[in-house]
Order: structure tokens, then sequence, then C-alpha cells
């Protein structure tokens, strides 16, 4: 590590994507923490490869803030280990682990305008002053914001001042950026323009970046791949598009992305299920729940097709309009709830209390065992 | 406060003005009435005369200045206790809040006749068990009449209720741990980031502590008579005896000197630190 010098040295392609080459492979091996009864990490392995964005996604107390500080070095794993670049950084303290941060709340200091948040650190590894100035305003053009260089944080809306946390936290050259859910303070529309303005910056850095989120979206939308937690646990680790179409668990399934449970029947074998009056092929390993047991499988509501017929054994409870599709309610004859998505320009859109029948695509279904 | 300061609908505006009313009469009366002591003579009419002898008294400038130094040595002692304490608890041990804050209100129901009752009985008891040890030294030189130590420390407990209150109000205004950490992923190690990013932020709040200390330095009487200490306070009231316009015009005069202290102090608060790397060119 060694901070000052690839501070001081002339960087004149300091911001031209260096490539994933020069980006740091991150680490957390067995991490483990208890806060008096709750265990907030619980055995977390998670490998982040060189110049990638990795989201933490999971509901909330799942440990995945609790993981990103102890990568921060501001919480310390009761045991296992974090290493960057293959060394051990577990005992490092906050101030030298060369990781960048951008909070939650708004972090920005109060009492420094916006150039001088920036070129705080700068300041704290003692960088001559015309240096570190130059330096702070060319990550406040980078980040847009070249001309609020003076103002200060309370002058500043919400999305500006995260954008100026973000490039407070980028200003070290920082071989890790941690991001800390900062959209969720702000409001709908920002929150969209600053997601793709991170992931645009991040690429053209090629910064190895963590990014904690709850919200689902935002994780399939940003990230490279995406790590699912769950009680201090992975989950699962995947692309986007492999978690979305392949999730591992039950709990993935239903976590990103919509699920609907419709109940059926695993025949003998194992490797088909019986579902909505036809049968069709297990994806993956079914649950080990023997033959002809009851299983849920698992559907996405744009993969179930909704008909308009007197014989058929759902219901519709409810329709709600989202724009490009209309999600239908449907209770099943043993009274499960199950949603579809139609297209909204379908002349055929089912009416409430009407009985309609539901269809599933030939392809392999996910199954889960039946839910109690 | 800016907001608080706010516009007032026209539907509020009448009783804002007879609100401030009142207390300017509750204030301002007694006040107006204590000048007017102090400068009307009978049978000569207006004379500033109480107001020139004051500098020519005896007593009148080393009670004073023994009242400063007193002041700024409890709020050195009260700023180096209150805020490593303060902000260890934010950081740290959230859960002991309320033991601190009790502990810091307790000076306020110990009447102050009883904390020094108790202060003088551990200034005779001392010498006499300990006249053999080199603490026997220490309460010799605590009791310093040119600089009486013990008075700062009796001063320091008794202002801890108004320097905690102010603190913690100031304490509350930002997240501290937020911005610890912040500056800590910066690169700044702890004592620098409380340095750099929490102290600066806390400067209202300071001073505010700063300043109640020194008001209730500047007014204290019960603990330095009894003890047989001789700051101002104790000095205003002795001269009352025999110079009763004068003291009242003294006292007029310190009232004035403290509502001056308060506007520099407050000026000071709200101008903005010249920023360390955009103003140097």
């Amino acid at each position: 590590m060694t901070p000052l010098m690839s501070l001081t040295a002339p960087a004149p392609d300091a911001n031209a994507a260096p490539g994933p080459a020069d980006a740091a492979t991150v680490e957390l091996r067995g991490l483990r923490r208890a806060f008096g009864t709750t265990t907030a990490l619980d055995g977390l392995d998670l490998t982040v490869r060189p110049g990638e964005l990795l989201a933490l996604l999971g509901p909330s107390g799942c440990g995945k803030t609790t993981a990103l500080r102890m990568l921060a070095g501001f919480e310390h794993p009761d045991s296992g280990e974090i290493l960057v670049d293959g060394k051990d950084v577990t005992t490092v303290p906050a101030h030298r682990r060369d990781a960048g941060m951008v909070f939650q709340s708004y972090s920005l200091f109060p009492h420094l305008n916006a150039l001088d948040n920036v070129a705080f650190g700068l300041r704290m590894r003692r960088v001559r002053t015309a240096e570190r100035r130059a330096r702070a305003a060319e990550l406040l053009e980078l980040v847009g914001l070249a001309d609020k260089g003076d103002r200060f944080p309370h002058q500043l809306s919400g999305g500006q001042q995260q954008r100026i946390a973000l490039a407070r936290a980028l200003a070290l050259r920082p071989r890790v950026l941690l991001l800390d859910e900062p959209l969720s303070a702000l409001d709908a529309k920002v929150r969209l323009t600053l997601r793709e303005e991170i992931r645009r910056l991040q690429q053209e850095l090629g910064i190895t970046t963590l990014f904690v989120t709850h919200d689902q979206e935002e994780a399939l939308s940003m990230a490279d791949r995406v790590a699912v937690m769950r009680a201090g646990r992975l989950e699962q680790c995947a692309a986007p598009a492999e978690l979305y179409a392949r999730p591992a668990t039950a709990f993935v399934a239903e976590f990103v992305g919509t699920m609907s449970r419709v109940p059926g029947r695993l025949l003998a074998s194992g490797a088909t299920v019986e579902v909505l009056g036809r049968r069709l092929p297990v994806d993956g390993t079914p649950p080990s729940t023997g033959d002809g047991a009851d299983v849920d499988v698992l559907v996405r509501p744009e993969s179930l097709g909704v008909t308009v017929d007197r014989a058929g054994e759902g219901r519709v409870l409810g329709t709600s309009f989202l724009g490009a599709t209309v999600r239908v309610s449907v209770a099943l004859a043993d009274g499960t709830l199950v949603k579809a998505d139609v297209p909204a320009h379908d002349a055929g859109r089912p009416a409430v209390g009407e009985p309609v029948r539901l269809t599933l695509p030939d392809r392999p279904v996910l199954v889960a065992p039946r839910a109690t | 406060m800016a907001r608080l300061t706010a516009r007032p609908t026209p539907a509020t505006a009448p009783w804002r003005a007879l609100v401030l009313a009142a207390a300017a009469l509750y204030f301002l009366v007694p006040l107006a009435a204590s000048v007017v002591f102090t400068v009307d003579v009978p049978g000569r009419g207006v004379d500033l005369g109480a107001y020139t002898r004051i500098l020519d008294t005896e007593g009148f400038l080393p009670s004073l200045l023994l009242s400063l130094e007193l002041a700024a040595a409890t709020i050195a002692v009260v700023l180096l206790l209150l805020v490593p304490a303060a902000v260890a608890l934010r950081l740290t041990a959230p859960k002991l809040r309320p033991v601190v804050e009790v502990v810091c209100a307790a000076p306020l129901v110990v009447p102050p006749i009883a904390f020094v009752a108790g202060i003088g009985t551990v200034l005779k008891w001392g010498p006499e068990h300990l006249s053999r040890t080199p603490l026997f030294q220490t309460f010799v030189a605590v009791q310093n009449p040119d600089f009486p130590v013990v008075l700062v420390l009796a001063y320091a407990v008794m202002a801890l209720p108004f320097a905690y209150r102010a603190l913690d109000a100031g304490l509350r205004a930002i997240d501290v741990r937020t911005l610890v950490e912040a500056a800590r992923s910066c690169g700044a190690s702890l004592p620098q980031a409380l340095l750099r990013a929490v102290l600066p932020n806390l400067r209202g709040a300071l001073l505010s502590a700063s300043f109640l200390t020194l008001a209730l330095v500047l007014g204290e009487f019960t603990t330095a008579q009894l003890l047989g200490f001789r700051p101002f306070a104790v000095w205003i009231v002795n001269i009352s005896g025999s110079q009763a316009q004068m003291s009242v015009a003294v006292s007029v005069m310190s009232l004035l000197v403290t509502w001056l202290l308060l506007l520099v102090l407050a000026g000071f608060g709200s101008r903005r630190t010249p920023s360390s790397t955009s103003d140097r060119k």
C-alpha cells in the first residue's frame, strides 16, 4: 500500500479507465459477528472480482451493512478474515484501509464547502495545497458539479450532496469503493439518474465496488453480480439475469422479483411435476420430499397466462395497472393467491370476480417444498 | 435560528408583540430603575460620578481580573472534561447517556450552600489528617488567594449542567458517528477525525457552553464568599455597604460587559472559518 506515492506521482491518465488488471480483489472468508444475542454475520464467504460492481442485497438485518462496514474497518469480525489482493487487512485500522466509502445519510462535513470536502482526504495525507485543489476540482468535474465547489452542504440538494460524497470517496484513489445504500435517502427521479451515474463512473474508473442495497431493482440494474444475503449468510451470488432466471433457493426466488407459489405434485423419479393440469419438467434438483409429494411450483408473473374461462378454477380478485402490463391477482380453488402479468393492451383483460384459467409455458419450472 | 425567527403569520403577530412587550417590561424596568438610581443624584440632577469613580476604587481591577482568570480556567476545565466525554458517549456508549445526564444535572439539585459547606469541611479536615504527607502542600496550593484553584474546581462542577446541555444540543444537531467514519475513510486517524470533522461543527455549542460558564463564574457569590476569596461578585457586595450608588453602577456595568461578551461570542460563532483549501491562493 503506497497511497502517498500514487497520489503525488504525476498521473496524467488518472481518470482514463485502468484495466481490471490494477483493480483489487476482495475476499471475505468465514466472517462472523454477533451483537449481543443477534448474529449479524454467520460465516459469510464472498469474493469480489477485480473491477466489478457487486451488489449486496437482502432484507434489513441480513448483515449486508455489517459486512460492508467490516470491509471499511468500522466493525471487527469475531472470526474470519478480510483479504484485499490476497493481503489480510482484518487488523488494519479504518484510515489505512484504502477504501472509499459513501454513506446512506448525508455525511459531508457541514463546516467545509464542496471543494474542501472532496479535498479532505488529500489534506489528511498532507498533499500540497495547489495539488489538492487541482485534484478536488478534477473530481468535482467528474461528478458534474465543477461549478458548485464553493457551496456548503446545506446549500446543496440531496443528490448533489451524494455526488460530492462520491467524489470525496474517490479522492484518495482507493482500491475499493464502498457504497452503503447511497441512494435510499433520495427521491425516485434523482435516484435513477444517480444510479446510472455511479455505474458509469465505476466502469470508467474500473474500481472494485461493493454496493449495499435492499432495493432489488437497484441491485439488478446496476451490478455485475448480485450477492443475496439472508440471516448473515450468502444465499446466492450470480449475475442479475441468472439470479432472476435461475434462483438457487426459494428465498432468492421470492426476494428477487415477484414469485407466486402454485401448488403442484411431484411425480415419480422427481423429474416431473404436475401443476395446473399439465406435466412439466423440474428445473434443477427437486426437493427431496419423495414421490407424489405436494410441492409449490415457483412462477414469475410474466410467465403465467390468464384466459377467461367459465370452467376455470381461478377467480380474479383484483387487477392493478402497471403501465405496460396489468397485474392480475387470482385466487385458486384451494385459496392460493397467484399473481400474473398480462399485457395492458390485451382486449381480453379479465374483470374482477371473473373465473379464469391459468396456463404455464412449456418450460422447466422451479420447485420448492410446500410452504406450510 | 433562521427558522425560529421566521416571519410571523398575520394572526400570530399581535400576540408576539404582546409577549415581547411584557417580557421587555419585566426585564427593562428593573434595569432602568438601576440606571436611574446610579445617575440621579438628589438636588444635582444627572451625574455620572458613580461610573467614573469605579476605576479608582480599591480592589476593582484585581477582583475583576481574578474573576476573568477563574472564568477562563473554569471554561478550560469544563470543556476538556465534557467534550471528550460527550463525544465518546455518542460514539461508543449511547446507553450510558441517561447516567451522565443525571450526574451532570446533580449540581442543580444540591444547594450551593450545602456544596460549599462540604468543600469547607474537606478543606479543614484535609490538612489535619494529611499534615505529614506531601498532600498538605496541595491543600495549601489550591487555596492560594491569588488564584484559588479550589474555586475553579467548584465552579467546574456548578457549570456542568449548563455546559452539558449546550454541548448535548450541539451534538444532537450533527451525526457524530457518520462524520467520524467519513473522516476515517478519508484517511484521518481517530484524533484527527475528532479535531477536523467533529469539533469545527461544534463551535456554536462550545461557544455557548463557554459563555454560560463565563456568566456563572462572573456572577457567583456564595461559594467565593464563604470560602473567603474576593472575586468580582464578592467585591460588589462588599462595597455596596459603603457606597450603594457605586455598587449598583458596577452591577449595571458588569451586565453591559456580559452582554457585550455575548454579542462578540455570537458574532464569532456565526462567522464561517475561512476554508483552508479554497482560500489560500
